[in-house]
């Protein structure tokens, strides 16, 4: 509609390029064992991927919003048939070698689609909140939303990808209240997780249930919703055992570390441990870059994937630590201005679920190195090695200038409905 | 309205609000670890308590087609080091000398491991001796760190009976760690070398199990890690075509004095019942490293037992390779079997200016081809070749598959030497230099062509049977047959008495077997040695049994042993070994 040069949102870019230039560098120490292993070549990889990705960023900047919009519902099709195909032919690898969430052909990996999901399935949601004229108030209204997000979710954890899975609901939750859901109906919808949790302690849980009498009486939905919210939460903390023992003894195993490593320290609990003796051993400035000794001496496990913050905290201390979450921070601040600035309730929606989306991973990554967050195998993005990733995370940094430039002219303008 | 400017810009607020809360939760997290915590961290850094110990599995016990079994698994110890340093390494081992033999080679093959791997335990002794072990149990307190391991020990009862197609195991060495294939292979695990050990190596390795245990800053163990991390997962049984009552005779009938190899193999289905080669080596003493002495003796050995003679020693086939120039112009239709050729034997054949002789100085006379087989008559297929001429020759040749592997399940076998067709020997003698001469040397197995003991008897598969080459396999399986030879039944049955006639009235006339019709080719192979002016040959005997349903092909090759009649003899006993049936007569064994 007008000729005028494309307005680059330079402060998006620049901190992406800053935080892949982090990684790579990190990618690259990673590789520098005392013993050299197959990961010292992997930097180079990372880089190519890293080119390719910038190429695809400009590729998804040129395709308007409109045309995003347009393609969302192929492009959500198209997800979910690979999902379902990969539960056929998925293979596993690597850190995730038990679950089959590698597409592959004849042998070649050719990439994660659950990182392509994350995408799609966040298009897919916006598009359907977008259509709300009023921000939905009961939970009956929220059944699409739910189907949207419900059905690859629960692809994904049948590969199994518990990661994947618990970034779904962190960034559906998140657009929920990007759409303007009241949070008394979010801790509604919630609540049947929480009292999955509190279950295992009737005190906690007695407690909880009353919680949610007060707020269900003070809310007042629809009486039967108020029921049925109740109902569930019962069932919930009943089958809360059963679905327990229905949890793989390696998923069991590592929620129990996270409530106390020291209870396996031999085993399960190794990871964490060492994870946090690498982390902890960095102290203000680090033992130098590539220097880190716990990484050297291949106590650190997969240095170069999940636990690439370990290394980040062992070689580059609390400084280097602070450095990388303040590029993150920075990160989320612009993209909420751009989702606050877009011109449309789809753009905006888009924005804040890509954001919610990086958000969810790189609390939980961090988290896990230092035993604040269970261990869910989930990457860092822009550090952990992985070309898919890396991909799609630029791919989303491209949708995100698109939308930062379109919704620069027209900051009052209208919102489409 | 929920997309007015207003509510976007509160919830944005909002936002931004938990995501920098959530942020500076996470920096003050870091903030306690790194720089609160930090001593304790540091020092666990330095003084890391936790180590891995490997738990060695059983590798798969390999058994034979009667469940007797080849390769087994006995208790053995090993003795490793848990160091922090290599110092301190060099440290523990150069006390250790005070109490064991150690070698300075092993110290510093030892700190090599370390290199390797040095948040393992560094193996010392890989296959330590009781005596050892009940030593350094006793001085165990003056030795932290010191981890001794039961490890499963590979163990062949029959020794040097089965090395020849079971192998060794052996530590996996550096230049092995070096290449991408052992990537999954750690310094001190042991590996398959040879045999059917290094061919199935994935599936007899099992997988290696784990255990964490704490050790304390002087690298003592403090505490064990009580229940196993990872089991170890002892690999699955191997079943063989191996019979080994026929593979320990074989072993024997060698003895100490010849010098050769031998297969046998159930023509129906390639299965190998035995593959031998004498003098053979004892795989039990390989194992946990070769003593230095024992591996000077086998490499000083003049009759080299370190080369498998069955897979690796290629020889002229001789008189042997008469039943390919027979099959391929029998199959050409150049020939019938009644037919006799223009020249009859007197000793010789003049061809141009050279004159070819025969084996026999007294001649043959005029023979059919029956005939010729039978007496193995050198004028009467000089005359076939001729006729049959060499590019035809050496096509039917390759056809059979003298120019490829027989494709056992065996990593040391050999390529045999044979022309892929006629340009070879324009490349060798140059283009249009060389004359149809060629032929006759070919047409009675000599000349380009060096053939493997097991690949002539997968060539006699097939006369034994339809025509179908079976690929040997030591491993039971599918049997995988290929035609190669298209002949009819009658001519398949006429070539077989011509077989049977080499035996009941030719030159292996003393080999034949009571009640059983034995069927088989003897040949002559020179071997470029001479003792007073005299060269030695090689024998070989090719054959099968029973003649008019053959169940085994054997193939013998006796280095130095004169004329094809005394292999043709230790055949006719392995045959009868298998075949269970007494012979007719003693045999005659003679030069």
């Amino acid at each position: 509609m007008s000729t005028r040069r494309f307005p680059i949102d330079w402060p998006l870019v620049s901190v992406g390029l800053l935080l892949s230039l982090y990684g790579i560098s990190i990618v690259y120490s990673a590789g520098q064992t005392d013993v050299m292993t197959g990961v010292a070549k992997l930097w180079k990889n990372q880089l190519i991927w890293f080119c390719l990705a910038l190429g695809a960023a400009y590729m998804m900047s040129r395709f308007s919003v409109r045309l995003l919009d347009w393609l969302t519902w192929p492009l959500y099709g198209a997800t979910i048939a690979m999902l379902l195909l990969l539960l056929v032919i998925g293979k596993g690898a690597g850190t995730a070698a038990s679950s089959k969430s590698w597409l592959a052909i004849g042998g070649f990996r050719i990439g994660q689609p659950a990182e392509l999901a994350k995408i799609t399935v966040v298009l897919a949601l916006a598009k359907v909140l977008s259509q709300f004229k009023e921000p939905p108030r009961t939970l009956l209204e929220l059944w699409k939303p739910a189907m949207v997000v419900g059905l690859p979710w629960l692809l994904i954890m049948k590969q199994p990808d518990l990661g994947t899975g618990i970034v779904f609901i962190g960034f559906a939750f998140a657009m929920l209240f990007w759409a303007g859901v009241a949070w008394p109906l979010l801790v509604l919808v919630a609540s049947p997780i929480v009292s999955l949790i509190l279950a295992f302690n009737t005190f906690y849980w007695g407690a909880w249930f009353l919680l949610l009498l007060a707020l269900v009486l003070w809310y007042k939905p629809y009486l039967y919703e108020g029921i049925f919210l109740v109902v569930v939460n019962v069932i919930f903390g009943v089958v809360s055992q059963i679905a327990w023992e229905k949890l793989q003894p390696y998923q069991q195993k590592r929620l129990l570390v996270f409530i106390d490593p020291n209870l396996d320290r031999l085993k399960s609990g190794y990871h964490v441990i060492q994870s946090q003796v690498a982390i902890g051993s960095g102290g203000w400035f680090g033992k130098g870059f590539t220097l880190g000794t716990q990484k050297r001496l291949a106590f650190l496990p997969a240095q170069h994937t999940d636990f690439i913050f370990a290394v980040v905290g062992e070689e580059m201390g609390f400084i280097g630590v602070t450095l990388a979450i303040a590029l993150f921070g920075l990160l989320f601040l612009r993209v909420t201005k751009i989702a606050e600035r877009a011109n449309d309730s789809y753009s905006s929606l888009v924005a804040f679920g890509l954001l919610a989306s990086w958000f969810v991973h790189v609390f939980e990554n961090m988290g896990m190195t230092l035993n604040l967050m269970p261990i869910t195998g989930i990457p860092l993005p822009f550090f952990s090695y992985g070309g898919s990733f890396m991909l799609a995370s630029w791919m989303a940094i491209g949708i995100l200038l698109r939308i930062s430039a379109e919704g620069r002219g027209g900051r009052h303008s209208h919102f489409a409905v | 309205m929920s997309w007015h400017p207003n509510d976007v810009a509160k919830r944005g607020n909002a936002a931004s609000v938990i995501v920098a809360a959530i942020l500076l939760f996470l920096v003050g997290g870091f903030f306690r670890s790194q720089v609160l915590n930090h001593q304790k961290y540091a020092l666990q850094s330095e003084t890391n308590r936790l180590r891995e110990l490997p738990l060695p599995a059983p590798r798969g016990v390999i058994f034979d087609r009667n469940n007797k079994v080849i390769a087994d698994n006995v208790i053995g110890y090993s003795v490793s080091v848990l160091a922090l340093k290599e110092d301190s390494l060099r440290a523990v081992l150069q006390r250790l000398t005070g109490t064991i033999n150690i070698t300075n080679s092993q110290i510093e093959q030892s700190v090599r491991r370390f290199r390797r791997a040095p948040a393992r335990p560094t193996v010392i002794i890989p296959d330590a001796s009781f005596d050892v072990v009940s030593v350094l149990e006793e001085h165990r307190s003056q030795f932290p760190g010191l981890i001794i391991q039961s490890a499963p020990r590979r163990f062949y009862p029959d020794g040097p009976v089965v090395a020849p197609f079971v192998g060794y195991v052996g530590e996996v060495s550096e230049a092995e760690l070096a290449k991408p294939a052992f990537a999954e292979y750690k310094a001190g695990q042991q590996v398959g070398k040879q045999g059917l050990e290094k061919e199935y190596e994935s599936v007899l390795r099992g997988k290696e199990g784990s255990q964490f245990v704490e050790v304390d800053a002087r690298g003592r163990i403090v505490k064990n890690g009580g229940a196993k991390e990872v089991n170890p997962v002892a690999a699955p049984d191997m079943h063989t075509n191996i019979d080994m009552d026929l593979q320990r005779f074989v072993a024997k009938i060698f003895g100490d004095s010849l010098q050769g190899g031998a297969v046998a193999i159930d023509p129906n289905t390639g299965g190998v019942l035995a593959l031998y080669s004498a003098p053979s080596w004892d795989g039990n003493r390989f194992i946990g490293g070769i003593p230095a002495q024992y591996w000077d003796s086998l490499n000083a050995d003049p009759r080299l037992p370190l080369y498998n003679k069955a897979l690796q020693g290629q020889y002229p086939p001789g008189s042997t390779w008469k039943l390919a120039t027979t099959a391929i112009a029998l199959e050409s239709g150049t020939v019938k079997m009644t037919d006799h050729m223009p020249v009859p034997c007197t000793g010789g054949f003049q061809y141009y200016n050279r004159y070819f002789r025969c084996w026999d100085a007294r001649g043959h006379g005029s023979l059919d081809l029956k005939g010729a087989i039978a007496k193995s008559c050198d004028v009467y297929f000089y005359q076939l070749g001729l006729k049959l001429g060499l590019a035809k020759l050496v096509a039917g040749g390759v056809t059979i598959g003298f120019q490829s592997k027989a494709g056992i399940d065996l990593p040391e076998e050999k390529r045999p030497r044979f022309p892929a067709s006629t340009e070879y020997f324009d490349s060798k003698y140059g283009k249009g230099r060389w004359t149809n001469s060629l032929v006759l040397s070919m047409a009675i197995g000599q000349g380009d062509n060096s053939q493997t003991i097991l690949n002539m008897a997968k060539f006699y598969t097939a006369l034994a049977t339809d025509g179908k080459a079976a690929r040997p396999q030591i491993l039971t399986g599918k049997a995988d047959r290929v035609q190669v030879m298209q002949l009819s039944d009658d001519q398949m049955e006429q070539v077989r008495e011509a077989l049977v006639g080499v035996v009941t009235s030719g030159t292996a006339a003393a080999s034949a077997i009571k009640g059983v019709q034995l069927a088989g080719k003897t040949g002559t192979a020179q071997s470029g040695k001479f003792v007073n002016g005299k060269e030695l040959n090689h024998g070989w005997f090719v054959g099968f049994a029973p003649a008019d349903k053959p169940s085994i092909v054997v193939a013998v090759m006796i280095e130095f042993g004169g004329h094809g009649t005394r292999a043709a003899a230790i055949a006719s006993k392995i045959i009868q070994a298998y075949l269970h049936v007494t012979p007719i007569v003693d045999m005659s064994v003679e030069g």
